[in-house]
């Protein structure tokens, strides 16, 4: 850490405002850097949780007595300290390694998404099924033309929700030395420099709004038919 | 062998359901003939819809055999039988993240048909069922029930099956649109010619559409199969009788039209008559009344008093002032709207307009002789 460019600001100590904006330009390229970092820790996190939770949804819902052992299994890993668990995983794939922070950001994505996906498919009406079904729709096409589809609301309000809170638990990852744009708070913190924890924090809950106003846009834009909905006459 | 007017047949098919104590349906055989509309009707419970969906493999036989065609169900694959057969539903069940025009497109597209096909086909079928154009862009729930039904027969139509399976098709719409949707499969059936079995719970719905009704019973037990007018004038037994209620000649007057009587000339005399040839006329029916027609034409009622008064005088017939006759019904007018306008319009009979011509007249009593005998029977007039 000794070598941390964040030393050649030191001597703004003498007079340490909410936000300095010199600094801010100055070392723009370790912010944007940290922010790159930030994205690619959720964005990878996110995919594999949702690898991961896409099997197990469909395993609860092919298997119905596999979804309360499921659930237990997400909920208990949910649990788990943030802290504690990238600690332990620290020493397993070493503190350098992106897997040692994308692992438990991943864990704790599993319990909304399994639940948000099975909510999904588990919300397509039944008489929209009988109909696929009675038409001589194959099983495998219904589930990819028919019940995905239905699913998609409930799926992207699950993808919201676990991408907004991994947006902040990759800032707690740096305490094993990846985490984003949480290094910049962290080392304002340590060394009391108010403007990378100022620079830092903000552009986290930015980067939050932001990922999730975009995936929201994205979501209205797979169900387009959601969004005219309330247009219809009673 | 299936003898070639029955589309579908139904040979000793039996259902159990696992951990139910009895059969839900029970050695069941019923043949339905091509063209026709078959009404599954009774309790729930009856097994009713376990039969209609026997028939599209929704629900596989535990015994017996079904065949569409003189063909076994169990030959193909359930994906193409299915394929093969409109289905309708209670609930509609259209696609709610699919266009109006997508929703019918459904199985021309899974059938692999070319792009100009299936839209020229969404077009043909959104006029055969009354729907308005401008709806194919839209999705199901900008639409009302009664259009989302419609669209769910045009969907179940869209690749021209033989066979149509619609399971309360009409029970998820209030009672006048019900009404309106039940003339609408009638005045499609015309058109269409569908073999069609209907499963419904609602008496008056079974009467109204069906040429043959199995009203069943618990365990999948047809009690009688009829044509409604059989139902109604000879009901088999007493779940019979309790199930299609007390008001049976009442419900049997909507069921027979005017054409089933025998046709009836009336007091009535064309206005070039003798005036002894009028005399004759109205002693035979003994009424006060009588009426005129002009080329063929029923022009109006004259009063017997009237027309004596114009003898007297030397006036002729054709002079005598004649009253606009209210009650006139069409021979396809039901027994009961004959009735109603007999008795609102405060006449004693109801004269027949047939296409423009006068066709004779009908009283109450031709009604009440026509319900107690054998005569439309054989004039097997059912709507």
């Amino acid at each position: 850490m000794t070598s941390s460019p964040l030393q050649s600001s030191v001597v703004a100590q003498a007079t340490n405002p909410i936000i300095r904006w010199e600094w801010v330009v100055e070392e723009w390229d370790q912010i944007w850097t940290a922010i790159v970092e930030h994205i690619t820790l959720t964005v990878l996190a996110m995919a594999l949780g949702l690898a991961v939770s896409s099997v197990l949804a469909a395993i609860a819902l092919r298997h119905r007595w596999m979804m309360t052992p499921i659930t237990a299994s997400m909920s208990l890993i949910y649990t788990l300290p943030s802290v504690a668990l990238f600690a332990l995983l620290a020493p397993v794939f070493g503190n350098l390694s992106r897997w040692t922070a994308v692992l438990p950001l991943a864990g704790y994505t599993l319990l909304i998404l399994v639940t948000n996906i099975v909510a999904g498919f588990q919300a397509v009406p039944p008489s929209v099924r009988d109909a696929a079904d009675g038409m001589g729709m194959s099983p495998t096409r219904r589930v990819w033309t028919v019940d995905l589809p239905l699913a998609v609301p409930y799926i992207v309000t699950g993808i919201r929700i676990a991408t907004v809170s991994t947006v902040g638990l990759v800032t707690v990852a740096a305490i094993i030395g990846q985490g984003g744009l949480g290094r910049l708070i962290f080392s304002g913190l340590r060394r009391a420099f108010w403007t990378p924890m100022t620079v830092g924090a903000s552009l986290s809950i930015v980067l939050a709004l932001v990922i999730d106003a975009v995936i929201l846009v994205i979501g209205l834009w797979l169900a387009p038919w959601q969004r005219r909905r309330k247009a219809a006459s009673p | 062998m299936t003898p070639p007017d029955i589309a579908i047949r139904l040979s000793d098919v039996s259902k159990y359901f696992d951990g139910a104590s009895g059969a839900a349906v029970d050695d069941l055989s019923l043949e339905i003939e091509r063209g026709s509309i078959m009404a599954l009707l009774g309790p729930s419970g009856c097994g009713k819809t376990t039969t209609l969906r026997m028939i599209n493999r929704l629900i596989e036989p535990s015994s017996g055999t079904i065949e569409i065609e003189g063909v076994d169900v169990m030959g193909q694959s359930a994906q193409e039988l299915r394929r093969g057969i409109g289905y309708v539903i209670q609930q509609v069940g259209l696609f709610p993240h699919r266009s109006i025009a997508s929703n019918i497109a459904t199985v021309p597209t899974m059938l692999g048909w070319e792009k100009p096909r299936i839209a020229a086909r969404v077009e043909e079928l959104t006029t055969l069922v009354g729907l308005d154009h401008e709806l194919l862009d839209r999705y199901p729930d900008e639409l009302s029930g009664g259009q989302q039904q419609r669209v769910g027969v045009a969907r179940a139509l869209a690749a021209d099956p033989p066979v149509l399976l619609m399971d309360e098709p009409f029970g998820a719409v209030d009672p006048i649109v019900r009404g309106r949707l039940q003339d609408e499969l009638l005045d499609l059936q015309t058109k269409v010619s569908k073999t069609i079995v209907l499963v419904t719970h609602d008496v008056d719905e079974a009467l109204r559409v069906a040429d043959r009704i199995a009203l069943m019973n618990v365990g999948g037990v047809i009690e009688q199969l009829a044509t409604p007018d059989e139902l109604m004038r000879a009901p088999a037994n007493d779940f019979v009788r309790s199930f299609v209620g007390e008001d049976r000649g009442l419900r049997r007057l909507a069921l027979n039209m005017v054409s089933a009587l025998r046709f009836h000339q009336g007091p009535v005399v064309e206005h070039t008559a003798s005036h002894d040839d009028a005399e004759r006329a109205w002693t035979a029916e003994g009424t006060e009344w009588l009426g005129i027609t002009v080329d063929g034409r029923f022009a109006g009622w004259t009063r017997v008093a009237d027309v004596r008064a114009a003898r007297a005088s030397g006036a002729a017939l054709s002079e005598v002032e004649r009253f606009d006759p209210i009650a006139q019904i069409e021979p396809t007018s039901t027994l009961r709207a004959a009735m109603e306008l007999i008795m609102s319009s405060n006449s004693s009979a109801a004269v027949i307009n047939d296409a423009g011509r006068f066709g004779g007249v009908v009283t109450l009593e031709d009604i009440r002789r026509a319900l107690s005998s054998t005569e439309i029977e054989a004039a097997d007039g059912t709507v």
